[in-house]
Formats: C-alpha cells, structure tokens, sequence
C-alpha cells in the first residue's frame, strides 16, 4: 500500500527486536494511515503486542525506527487500553478521577478537565455512576472507563491490546459498536490487536495478517465494509468473504512455520 | 451482635475451665487463683492501684516506639523497593536482623542508649521498623506493572508515578507491616520493662506480682496486657477496612 507522507501517520523502518537471541522482529516496515484503524492479528507469540508495546514506547527496540509524523512517541500524545482493565485502572481513585487523571498529568485547566468529562460520558453514553469506584463497576463499564481514560488526552494515536478478551460476548458486541462509532467520530488513528479475527474484520478499515517469528507480514487486507458496522454486519456476504479469505491465510502462515 | 455470640462463649468456656481446674485442685491455688479472685485483685489494681497509670506506660512507648519504627521504615522501605536491586543487595541484612530475636539486642542497646527509657523504646522501635520496612518494600516491588506501565503512558514522571501509583499499590502491605510491627512493639516493651530498670509498665507490674505472690493479680495483668495486643491488632485491621477499601477486589 503506498501512502504519501501527508497520509501517513506512523511510519516503521528497519525494525529490529530480539528477545533472547531469537529475533521477532528483523527489517520490519509498515505506514499506518491517517485516521485508519488498523488491526493486527497473527498466532500466538508472533509479538503483536510487542509491536505496539514499542510503538507506544513501553518497551525498547533493538534497532530501526518507530516515527508519527517524524517525531518520537515521548513527543506526541498517545491512548493505550490494556487487555487487563482490572491491573490497568487505578482502584484507589473513582472511576471519573481515573479519566481526569492524564488531563492532569498533561496539566489542563480544571474546567477542561471536566467538560471533556462529560464530552466523553455523552459520547460513549454512560448511564452508570461515574463516581463509583472502578471495583463496584462490570467488567464492561470497567474497560469503558479504561477506554475513556485513554481518549481523555485526545490521542493522535490510541493503542488498543486485546481489548475485549476479558469480557463477554453481549459485552464485547456493546462495547465494540460504541468504540468504532467514538472512533470513526473523531478520526483517531488506532492500532488494535486482537486474537479474534471476527473481531479485527468488523473494527479495521485494513487488517494486518503476521506470520510465526521470525514476524514477517502474511497479508495486508484492505477492510472497505461501510461504516457503521453492527452486530449484522457479522452476516453480510462481504464479511463472510473476507473472514474465509483471512482464514485461509492464518492457517497457512502457521503451517508455514 | 450475632457476630459476638461466639466470641463471648469461647471467652466464657475459658473461664469455666479454669474455675473447674481450681475446683479440682489441678494446682496449687497460690499458683492458679480462682478467675474471681484475678477479676477483683485486677478491679483493684485499676481502682486503688498503678495498674491504669503502668497500662498507659506501656501504651505510651509501644507507640513512641511504633511511631520512630513507622518514621523510619515506610519510608525507607519505600525507596529501597523503589530500587529493586538495591533492596536485594540489603534484603540479607534486613532478613537476617528481621529474624534476630530483639531480646537478643538488649545487651548491646543498654550499651549505647543508657539502662532508661531509651533503651527500651529503641529495641522496640528498631525490631518494628524492620518488619515495617520489609513490608513496604515488598509492596512497592510486588506493585502490579501494568499500572505502572499505565501511570507513564499518561505521562507521569518517575517521582510522580512513585507517589501516584507505587504508594497506594503498597499501602495494603504497608499497613499489613504496621499491624505487625506493633504487635511486635508491645512484646519488646513488655520484655524491657521486666528486665530493663523498670518503676512501671505492664512488665514490670507481672514480674513483680510474681515474685510478690500477688497470683491474681498476675493473671490479671497478663490479661491486660493481651487485650492490649488484641485491641492493637483489631484497630490496625479496622484501619485497614477503611483506608485500603479496594485491597483483594
């Protein structure tokens, strides 16, 4: 896929990262899109995660270069919800001050702080009681906060890892119609990893297929569904398509190995 | 109130085995008293006695004792679990005094602080504030990395997320260390004050009531000083109810 520089909002070059001798990744490249959510899914230990954990500047690199619109992660504002929102929030706090928390941090003034609050509360419709605490909340109404917290800063780049594993079917249904909705709203770029691929077709608009390590990219799909997508768009024929032609690549990248 | 039925029964089962014990004579009675006779030596020893003003000495430099322990060790604990691996560079000193009977360091800190009260509130202190210290770096070290992790995606500085984070994932460890600490404070200072020049003190009052052959009295001394070490326990659980509300949820 060929981006300009103006499109391209994360540009990968030469990555480089071994753990332990054995190398994940070696020489990878990759140009995320403006806007774009891209999903990234591949086997187990094909170090998904570790790709966004250096991306987001949580874990070293051992070479090459990870870069939004030329600058450095410390350099820009970035989201990131945890696939485990029970370690993730901050139990001490209530569920609204762990969403104040990073507008402090970035030092906004108070009366911004809560009108992006409650911005965010009306845009991913909250009808629970924000100041409760994160432990008196579902596991659902949990990762909302998590995700809240994250979209707080207005991130140029949100992280999600997995973030519906932990939750049930009806939940994660809710929770992804509300995201991609918040999502495509404001045009933030995300990338997300998932090991549900029903899940990375019906929240990408381009879908990253890894291969076993050495991390290799298996195929990279364009998603052109429309938007919104809901739950029956898990049973229009386009989707079905493109669920059969992942599958396929899935199973002969692992083969591969 | 349910919640007290059993509590009161067992203390009442107690008791009446032991009026059973001296109804069958299983000891001498100089040596086991009747429980009526300990109740009224005891009632006098608050009433007419120095049993209130040695139970509130002996409260007194527990505290003072588990106040420079506390001082001293969460802070210091703190930081050392901060730095992972200086805390394992001192983890065997630590360990190892942490596992030194403090009785043992009695000779040496009647050396250094003098046969007063000093000597007495630094034993006490210095034993406290290793169990609280140990604790606390534990708590930080063992502090769920994904907050962490967390803490600085949000742009949280080092120091910040020591004091954001790192504290309050401690803090229900930090108060585990403190119950024990005072705990172990109370058994130090009742030691010191039978041994180390004492004029007051619940150690000091047993220990006399013993060689005096006031039995009841002795008894009852003991008691207090148990119900001292219960409420003491029973308080720092209370506190942890209420500060740590989130811990194991």
């Amino acid at each position: 896929m060929k981006l300009t520089p103006r499109e391209t909002a994360i540009t990968i070059r030469g990555l480089y990262k071994a753990f332990g001798g054995h190398p994940v990744y070696s020489g990878f490249d990759l140009d995320v899109k403006r806007g774009d959510i891209l999903a990234i899914f591949g086997p187990n230990g094909c170090g998904k995660s570790t790709l966004i954990n250096m991306a987001a500047g949580l874990l070293p690199r051992d070479g090459g270069d990870i870069l939004f619109d030329g600058r450095e992660v410390a350099e820009i504002r970035v989201g990131y919800v945890f696939q485990n929102y029970r370690e993730a929030l901050f139990p001490w706090r209530r569920a609204a001050d762990n969403i104040r928390y990073p507008m402090r941090r970035m030092g906004l003034p108070a009366a911004q702080v809560e009108a992006r609050l409650q911005s965010l509360a009306e845009r991913f419709r909250v009808r629970f009681d924000l100041n409760r605490y994160p432990y008196e909340l579902s596991g659902g109404q949990q990762q909302l906060v998590s995700i809240m917290r994250a979209l707080a800063v207005e991130p140029e780049v949100l992280f999600l890892d997995e973030p519906f594993s932990a939750l049930d079917f009806e939940t994660t249904l809710s929770l992804r119609d509300l995201l991609q909705r918040v999502l495509k709203d404001l045009g933030i770029t995300t990338i997300l990893v998932s090991h549900d691929l029903e899940e990375s077709i019906i929240l990408a608009d381009r879908l990253l297929m890894l291969t076993r390590r050495p991390t290799t990219v298996a195929d990279d799909v364009p998603i052109t569904l429309p938007w919104p997508r809901e739950a029956e768009a898990l049973a229009a024929p386009g989707f079905m398509a493109l669920k059969a032609r992942c599958l396929d690549v899935f199973q002969r990248a692992v083969a591969a190995a | 109130m349910r919640a007290l039925v059993a509590p009161v029964l067992g203390a009442l089962g107690f008791v009446l085995i032991w009026q059973i014990a001296v109804l069958l004579r299983v000891a001498d009675p100089i040596l086991l008293p009747p429980p009526a006779e300990a109740f009224t030596e005891t009632w006098r020893g608050f009433a007419t006695g120095t049993l209130a003003h040695d139970t509130w000495r002996t409260v007194e430099r527990t505290g003072l004792a588990f106040l420079i322990a506390s001082a001293i060790g969460v802070p210091l604990g703190v930081a050392l679990g901060a730095q992972e691996r200086l805390y394992r560079g001192v983890e065997f000193v630590v360990d190892f005094f942490r596992s030194t009977p403090a009785s043992a360091l009695f000779p040496l800190f009647l050396i250094l602080f003098g046969p007063g009260e000093g000597t007495k509130i630094a034993v006490a202190a210095f034993g406290a504030a290793l169990v609280i210290l140990f604790n606390a770096a534990y708590g930080v070290i063992n502090a769920r990395r994904t907050r962490v992790l967390a803490a600085r995606i949000m742009g949280a500085s080092g120091p910040r997320i020591l004091v954001d984070v790192l504290i309050w994932e401690a803090l229900p460890q930090i108060l585990v260390g403190m119950r024990g600490g005072v705990s172990l404070a109370l058994v130090i200072v009742v030691v010191a004050e039978m041994f180390i020049g004492s004029t007051d003190g619940l150690g000091h009052r047993v220990i006399n009531a013993q060689m005096l052959f006031e039995s009841g009295l002795m008894y009852g001394v003991i008691f207090v000083a148990g119900a001292l070490g219960y409420l003491l326990n029973l308080g720092f659980l209370l506190l942890e109810k209420r500060f740590v509300h989130w811990s194991g949820r």
